[in-house]
């Protein structure tokens, strides 16, 4: 087995030779997909706990506070300690809550974000399912996570919840418009749905510069609606604090509560992993035409590294906005989809596809 | 036409304003030195307590252990959760006057609610705030506390 960290797929697909040597291939597919199902459980716990401590940090910073600071070194494993308090909490019986659904409801948001993970490319050759639809799917799966919101504020017979939940709804619905269209544009350049041949594309160049203006717009309208679909920062009018005490959450304890808490931040890091597919070249190092040595130092960083590096970037300008920019109320937030991203984003279209067609990009 | 040009400025006004807030919040991000948190614990040797803190009531005492307080009783008397208690005698002076002498100024530190109201109206200005702030004990008993010390008297001028 070859093991080159900057092309994973000769080490995968052996991986899945011996396999297919080794056993039937109905067996070989069934432990292929426990190895990646635990492979992703692990990296969804560890990544979803960091983003919660780096959120912190960065809030803290930017308050002028430290964050977390007493367990461990900078406090690096407050976290861990927070999820081990919260498993051991009561999980409290609510009074004429709809206890099926009640109970549902975190695991149809956690899994949401849970099935958007398998078609995100990390680095060349480590992507569980390449999808000819990738960027659909993920469009499609990690919407669903609403569903969820919906039904915790339904079930739980509180008004608040219920407040929350319906904001939250009227705010996917819309905002899902954008995040479609802003990467339709990016489609229409790419001239394809599916992640790996989208990242292909942009070896010699991101679509951030390659498409230039409507690329640009594009990753604005994909920002600012990312955020508010992740029901984030200035957007978090589902869960606003100073009004819904928690929104849809405010009556679940212990590890439902951690099942929203690491959703929400979960499907941060998705939105952020879709932009950096889309607009940023995902794995693809950044190459300057012409530049032949500046290329080869940028060559020797791992594909991997490059995928955090530019999906914690994203993760930071969200993180930025949310602890800058005050909430918005329903209707500053309708206003802003319905007369400003989507007019804008609909003839950033028209624009992309002229540009293609007139061959304008680089 | 003018409402088209508007509606591209709006955009623009707004982005800029926003631009300009990041640019606040990124200033003290990438400037850790602007940090105002008391790392507690680790600075008690240097910590310094603001001037307005209060922290607890005594009174305060000079070299000859005297105290300036006459055992008038107004502290008890404005104190609004009654943590005040001032027990006090009559004594016959030699040219065979009473007078009122002090002899326990009681203080109930777990009553307080550092309001400043018998401070503030002390006549003789006995009676200060400290700036120690560490009081948590094991025992309830020992919030309570004498603030005269023993031995201590009634110095000379304060009756003026």
């Amino acid at each position: 087995m070859k093991f080159n960290i900057y092309d994973l797929s000769s080490f995968t697909s052996s991986f899945d030779q011996l396999l297919m040597e080794n056993f039937s291939p109905f067996w070989a597919v069934a432990i292929e997909m426990i190895l990646i199902g635990i492979a992703i459980l692990a990296f969804y716990a560890v990544v979803g706990l960091y983003l919660v401590y780096a959120e912190r940090k960065v809030c803290a910073f930017m308050q002028c506070r430290v964050g977390p600071n007493r367990v461990g070194p900078y406090g690096f494993f407050q976290t861990i300690a927070d999820l081990i308090k919260l498993l051991m909490k009561e999980l409290i019986p609510i009074k004429n809550a709809d206890k099926l659904l009640f109970n549902l409801a975190p695991f149809i948001v956690i899994i949401a974000s849970f099935m958007a993970i398998a078609a995100i490319p990390f680095a060349k050759g480590l992507h569980a399912i390449d999808f000819n639809i990738g960027i659909f799917y993920i469009m499609a799966v990690s919407s669903l996570g609403v569903v969820g919101i919906l039904i915790a504020g339904w079930s739980s017979n509180n008004k608040y919840s219920l407040i929350g939940a319906m904001r939250s709804g009227a705010q996917i619905v819309s905002y899902e418009l954008s995040v479609g269209l802003s990467l339709i544009t990016i489609v229409i350049l790419a001239g394809s749905l599916q992640l790996s041949t989208i990242v292909e594309a942009q070896r010699e160049g991101w679509f951030l510069f390659t498409g230039h203006i409507p690329a640009l717009i594009a990753f604005l309208v994909f920002l600012v609606a990312a955020t508010a679909e992740t029901n984030r920062g200035p957007f978090d009018l589902a869960e606003a604090e100073s009004e819904l005490t928690a929104g849809f959450h405010t009556e679940y304890s212990g590890i439902k509560f951690a099942f929203f808490f690491l959703a929400e931040y979960m499907n941060m890091f998705i939105v952020a992993s879709i932009a950096a597919t889309m607009f940023l070249g995902g794995w693809m190092p950044f190459h300057v035409g012409g530049w032949v040595a500046f290329n080869d130092v940028m060559d020797f960083i791992p594909p991997f590294l490059w995928y955090i590096g530019k999906t914690a970037f994203i993760i930071f300008i969200m993180m930025w906005f949310k602890w800058t920019f005050p909430r918005l109320r329903i209707d500053q937030l309708l206003t802003l989809e319905w007369k400003y991203l989507l007019p804008i984003n609909l003839v950033n279209i028209l624009i992309m596809a002229f540009v293609v067609l007139m061959g304008w990009h680089f | 036409m003018k409402s088209i040009f508007n509606y591209f400025k709006e955009i623009f006004v707004a982005i800029a304003a926003l631009l300009k807030g990041m640019k606040v919040t990124g200033y003290y991000f990438v400037h850790p030195g602007q940090i105002v948190t008391q790392q507690y614990p680790e600075n008690r040797a240097s910590l310094q307590m603001f001037e307005r803190f209060k922290g607890e009531v005594v009174m305060p005492h000079d070299e000859k252990n005297e105290h300036k307080c006459t055992a008038c009783g107004i502290c008890e008397i404005n104190c609004p959760n009654g943590s005040i208690e001032i027990i006090s005698e009559m004594l016959l002076s030699q040219e065979g006057k009473k007078k009122r002498v002090l002899s326990k100024h009681i203080y109930h530190l777990g009553m307080c609610t550092f309001c400043n109201l018998c401070v503030k109206t002390c006549p003789s200005n006995a009676l200060k705030m400290d700036q120690t702030f560490e009081h948590a004990v094991f025992d309830r008993a020992k919030l309570t506390k004498v603030l005269n010390k023993p031995g201590s008297v009634l110095s000379k001028g304060a009756e003026e």
